[in-house]
């Protein structure tokens, strides 16, 4: 493919990635708005359901916080094109084309360019795997969300009770400011930036899923059980949906620390993957 | 479902409660971080704001526009976290008396205070429901401080039963999320003791 042709579908992709929800997060809001019985928190979701099939026969963002770009890529080992530039100019096109929201600034100046392309913007983060093939994923992050991530260095001794509390105390804390019902991203272990990287990875899994090790499993089961039992629902005005799954990344640790990070997806969980195989064809799975 | 109109009278929002379901047609301002410290910075040197919302209505939104020929076309217009103006909120309702917040997320009791104090309530519409709330806008009828980007500037748009918005503070010193926080708050501490924490 050459370099305008991918752009193209570099623009295409970031459509897609604002317009349209995946599937697993669409499935479990409808199944959240079966399930809740007070008024209010039905009114939300409603809203929330409406909002979506209005966004898609419109063809417009679903939400105008199209947040800030982050790129999560997978190269096959044959892929030679510059990549990093190509979005970087696919990015700017797209938000005056998509169109979507400027919204990265000077963190200091506060100066907005106006294209969300600038320092270290948009965000790629590149892996390699020995496929056949290159995945793009536009993952927009919003700030409401984002604004509620945080991580401890807690103490080994503090153990799993201290990760249950620590994620408890958070989301209490984020209360309606997330934008809930919200995926729970969590990293456990790690250096502090690898934990906090495990923790937005998690927020990349389908909803459903769950960690392959059985204790993690199950710790991601009893603290989406207990969140959604707290009360705080849909927009924190009350209700049984708080959380539409918690997911769970881990990595092996110092044995002197017990690194724990927390990053937040609101209900708007738009993500969108580009497959670019080395024969040329392309496909958005 | 109750209607108001902009201009709103002190009556008008005296008479909402917490839980009430509304809809309201007329002008709204959009203010977010920015634009209320730029205007809070106008009032600092006793300068006339260029756009009058005493009775009005602030939006706490950052939307999508797009430009068509002289004019601009509202995309997408859901609500920014409220929260992020709680240390702004109370001398902005003091100095230029708009009578309705509308946002998301709620906003903290010195805010909840200055509202009671001045006759002033907040609306919560849902977060992230942006082209559902980009319905009840008719118009854009002008753009100030654009310079602060097109998130933070002032929008003004002319909206036409905008709703349904819940009144989750009103102007007797109620807050819904405040009642809401009052119960997880008990809940956690019940959680936390089944769980051995």
């Amino acid at each position: 493919m050459d370099e305008e042709a991918l752009e193209q579908e570099l623009i295409t992709l970031m459509r897609k990635g604002v317009v349209e929800l995946p599937p697993d997060v669409l499935t479990s809001l409808r199944i959240a708005y079966e399930r809740e019985d007070n008024e209010v928190a039905r009114m939300q979701l409603s809203a929330i359901l409406d909002n979506i099939a209005l966004a898609r026969q419109t063809g417009r963002p679903l939400c105008q916080d199209t947040g800030i770009p982050l790129f999560f890529v997978t190269l096959s080992p044959s892929f030679s094109q510059p990549l990093l530039t190509l979005i970087r100019r696919a990015v700017a096109h797209a938000t005056y084309e998509v169109p979507l929201r400027p919204n990265t600034v000077d963190p200091l100046t506060r100066q907005n360019p106006g294209t969300n392309v600038g320092c270290g913007m948009p965000a790629v983060t590149f892996e390699t795997h020995d496929r056949p093939y290159t995945d793009i994923t536009f993952f927009p992050k919003g700030a409401g969300s984002e604004n509620m991530s945080s991580m401890r260095m807690l103490t080994p001794s503090k153990g799993l009770n201290g990760i249950k509390e620590y994620v408890l105390d958070s989301i209490f804390e984020a209360g309606g400011k997330t934008c809930p019902p919200t995926i729970v991203g969590i990293g456990i272990g790690g250096s502090a930036d690898l934990c906090m990287h495990l923790a937005k990875k998690a927020l990349l899994r389908p909803l459903g899923d769950r960690h392959p090790r059985r204790d993690i499993a199950d710790l991601e089961q009893e603290l989406e059980d207990v969140l959604n039992e707290t009360g705080i629902g849909p927009m924190g005005m009350g209700g049984r949906t708080t959380v539409l799954g918690v997911h769970i990344g881990i990595a092996d640790c110092h044995t002197a620390s017990l690194p724990v990070a927390i990053n937040m997806q609101c209900w708007a969980a738009r993500q969108a993957t580009l497959r670019i195989h080395d024969s040329g064809e392309v496909e958005y799975v | 479902m109750i209607h108001l109109t902009v201009p709103v009278s002190r009556g008008d929002v005296e008479a909402l409660a917490v839980g009430d379901i509304v809809e309201m047609s007329g002008t709204i301002h959009t203010l977010r971080d920015e634009a209320h410290r730029e205007a809070l910075a106008y009032a600092a040197r006793n300068e006339q704001l260029p756009f009058d919302i005493r009775d009005g209505v602030v939006f706490h939104c950052g939307p999508i526009m797009r430009k068509k020929g002289e004019d601009w076309e509202l995309m997408a217009a859901g609500p920014t976290t409220s929260t992020r103006m709680n240390d702004l909120e109370p001398d902005f309702i003091r100095t230029f008396g708009p009578r309705i917040i509308i946002g998301k997320g709620g906003m903290s009791r010195p805010t909840v205070e200055a509202m009671s104090t001045n006759g002033c309530v907040y609306l919560a519409t849902t977060g992230g429901a942006a082209v559902l709330a980009a319905r009840g806008i008719r118009s854009v009828s002008g753009v100030h401080w654009l310079g602060l980007g097109m998130p933070e500037a002032v929008w003004v748009l002319e909206a036409s039963h905008f709703g349904p918005l819940t009144v989750a503070i009103d102007a007797h010193g109620n807050s819904l999320f405040e009642d809401v926080d009052k119960n997880v708050r008990a809940t956690l501490t019940t959680l936390k003791k089944r769980m051995g924490i």
